[in-house]
């Protein structure tokens, strides 16, 4: 008799809580995507995006949400791969109907997942993708960060005033965008300001032997090299630079950016710069408090990747609250125009309510990020400094900052 | 001058390592006419392993040799566990069966070692430390040579030369021989042809994991998807110097790393992997038999 009361129990207890979840469905919460390289070669892009964005999310849910909703974000990994990007922005779109999409850092990715969300009229923000051609894509795409041309003259800038060098030699990515991007803009800057760029050389993601190109671009005996690669390759390259007897000093640019350069790099890596969007070094409120944050939080010290997520999420926060879909008459409306929705993000997810974000965000202008003030631009892209660092004794040192 | 000499000694070193997996190979084709598409995944592991013990023997911050000697002994002893486990497991119960079931096991456990690795190791590349502290054994006119590198050569000679006496002069190696040559009349002889397909597996591992752990000393970073690319060249060396012939496996895998270094150099690095299959198409047309492989006439 007792065994079957306790039974009794037990099957009231799951229908409760199939009750309780059936009813947390259907709560009343704004669905945001993102999509990002949390695991595969360049991991901690995704990882540290993705905690950037999600510090961004509780610090608005426990703020009491956006006009008394709740946010969610729905994240997908696509294992740095363009392809699997490209899947996980339809997922994102067609199963878990999100209002509008963060994501991904390689621009080869986010131009994986761009034209799907043009062509969806989704909002697109991508946090650190600084290929020129991402925003091209069309007008629902957006970024938070400079772009590669901003990027390469500020290293040309660098190399030819700062440093006071006019032989430099080039080793990109041949099968990356930014890479190739990059290389081109630096070119045209660092000529254009009287230097030469006496040799170019290229290797492709993933090689891990670089000495027969490095030996080539010895010979010539440039006075720095450029390199505008990610850090999983850079490292390696640093080594087998200095194994070779090469001292100049090797300069790149964002991609760079990772606790795992200076893990695989090592001493290597003394002598070496590259342009940054923000470095933890800066005073101000708002870059340490952030910091602060995120060390309480992850216990790391935050890469350049973590704010542009965190602001890339509020930007996309402040552009909702400004478009006005949120507000009580205007979900009203949508539940009039939806009389089947049976909760909120059913109701308000419609083409047409995605027009106001998009507009609301092109109107970005002097939104003060932690990785600075973020105005966006008429091509969707934002106007901001960025930061030369370099490193020193394993440490990243801040040297300079370039305005656009 | 010496830039060409230079990208020689650059060309030589990264040589020896397609030259190691690349006796894995041929040793195992010998023996059982099977091409072994793990092999490249096994390598892999054996740089894996090597990582993981320099970590438990805390060795990362003072390199010893002793120390060395022992990372690089675990890494091989791992691999050649390994190497008869996928043995055992894949391919003895298909001994009976047509010879593409095997080849398609083969891919299939290439596959799932290297999507084990993402899950167990994780995608992220790791850096490998240094076992052996660097220094330059000939710096001089511009042309450097790190011990390191030297290392790798004399290693990858070293174990050639070694497996070549093991094959030639003694008896498990003369049994390999006779397995190879006629498998039932091996038997009849009193061989047991299971344990010596066993051995010829666990070696040709163990050789594996040598390279592995030989490539993470020059280029001190690995990721679970690192066999693919250089299983497929030290195939292709493994092809162009005759498969199934030890000396011709070093020399392919010479040949295959100088003239993809002077490619990278000299033309351009969009090259690097075609240069490979160009070269394997070539010998394929011209000498299918591989450059220093015996012609065996077919049997009709």
């Amino acid at each position: 008799m007792k065994r079957s009361s306790g039974l009794w129990w037990g099957v009231m207890g799951v229908i409760l809580c199939l009750f309780i979840f059936s009813c947390a469905q259907k709560e009343d919460v704004i669905v945001l995507g993102e999509f990002g390289s949390l695991t595969g070669v360049t991991a901690t892009f995704g990882k540290s995006t993705q905690r950037g964005i999600e510090m961004a999310l509780d610090e608005l849910n426990q703020t009491g949400g956006m006009e008394g909703k709740r946010f969610k974000i729905v994240v997908e990994d696509d294992q740095s791969k363009p392809e699997e990007a490209a899947t996980a922005v339809k997922k994102l779109i067609n199963q878990d109907k999100v209002l509008m999409i963060l994501g991904e850092v390689a621009s080869s990715r986010t131009l994986a997942g761009a034209p799907i969300c043009q062509d969806a009229k989704i909002p697109l923000i991508t946090p650190a993708s600084t290929n020129p051609k991402v925003t091209q894509v069309g007008d629902y795409i957006f970024r938070v960060c400079f772009i590669d041309p901003f990027q390469g003259e500020v290293m040309a800038k660098f190399a030819r005033n700062t440093l006071k060098v006019s032989k430099a030699a080039i080793l990109k990515d041949i099968k990356n965008d930014y890479s190739v991007g990059l290389a081109q803009f630096f070119t045209e800057t660092f000529t254009g300001l009287g230097g030469q760029v006496i040799a170019e050389e290229s290797y492709a993601e993933g090689d891990i032997e670089f000495r027969a190109q490095l030996t080539s671009l010895k010979a010539k005996n440039p006075e720095v090299i450029f390199i505008p690669g990610y850090y999983t390759e850079i490292g390696l390259i640093a080594r087998q630079a200095r194994d070779l007897g090469i001292k100049v000093p090797l300069i790149g640019g964002d991609g760079w950016d990772s606790p795992r350069l200076v893990e695989i790099g090592g001493k290597a890596l003394e002598n070496t710069y590259y342009s940054n969007h923000y470095t933890p070094e800066d005073p101000r409120p708002e870059i340490q408090k952030f910091i602060t944050e995120y060390k309480t939080r992850y216990n790391e010290t935050p890469d350049a990747m973590a704010p542009l997520g965190y602001d890339a999420a509020k930007i996309a926060f402040d552009a909702i609250k400004r478009s006005g879909i949120l507000q009580e008459q205007n979900i009203k409306k949508a539940y009039k125009e939806n009389p089947k929705a049976s909760y909120l993000m059913e109701a308000i997810n419609t083409p047409g309510n995605r027009q106001p974000i998009r507009d609301a965000l092109a109107k970005t202008k002097d939104f003060p990020g932690v990785t600075g003030m973020i105005t966006i631009d008429e091509n969707r892209n934002a106007k901001k400094t960025a930061v030369v660092v370099k490193i020193e004794g394993g440490k990243v040192m801040f040297v300079e900052t370039i305005n656009p | 001058m010496s830039e060409f000499l230079q990208q020689l000694i650059n060309g030589i070193a990264w040589g020896s390592i397609y030259a190691l997996i690349a006796l894995g190979y041929t040793m195992v084709y010998g023996v059982l006419r099977l091409i072994n598409f793990a092999h490249g995944d096994v390598y892999m592991v054996g740089a894996f392993a090597g990582f993981y013990a320099v970590r438990w023997l805390d060795l990362g911050q003072e390199p010893t040799l002793f120390g060395a000697v022992v990372v690089f002994l675990f890494a091989m002893l791992v691999c050649a566990l390994l190497g008869f486990i996928i043995e055992r497991g894949a391919y003895k119960p298909l001994r009976k069966a047509p010879r593409l079931t095997a080849l398609i096991t083969a891919i299939g456990i290439s596959l799932f070692l290297e999507n084990a690795g993402q899950l167990i190791f994780g995608a992220d590349p790791k850096f490998f430390p240094q076992i052996i502290t660097k220094s330059d054994v000939i710096s001089s006119g511009g042309i450097i040579l790190t011990n390191q590198q030297l290392i790798v050569l004399v290693v990858s000679l070293c174990l050639m030369a070694s497996l070549q006496l093991f094959i030639k002069k003694t008896k498990t190696g003369k049994a390999m021989r006779a397995v190879s040559f006629n498998r039932d009349a091996a038997s009849l002889m009193g061989i047991s042809v299971d344990r010596i397909i066993s051995i010829t597996f666990m070696i040709g591992s163990a050789l594996a994991a040598a390279a592995g752990v030989l490539v993470a000393l020059t280029n001190p970073k690995i990721e679970p998807l690192m066999g693919i690319m250089p299983g497929i060249k030290a195939f292709v060396a493994a092809v162009l110097g005759g498969i199934g012939n030890i000396p011709g496996a070093m020399l392919g895998g010479m040949i295959m790393g100088i003239a993809e270094v002077m490619v990278v150099g000299y033309v351009s690095s969009t090259y690097r992997d075609a240069i490979a299959f160009a070269i394997l198409i070539i010998i394929l047309l011209f000498k299918p038999s591989g450059l220093m492989g015996a012609f065996t006439g077919e049997k009709v």
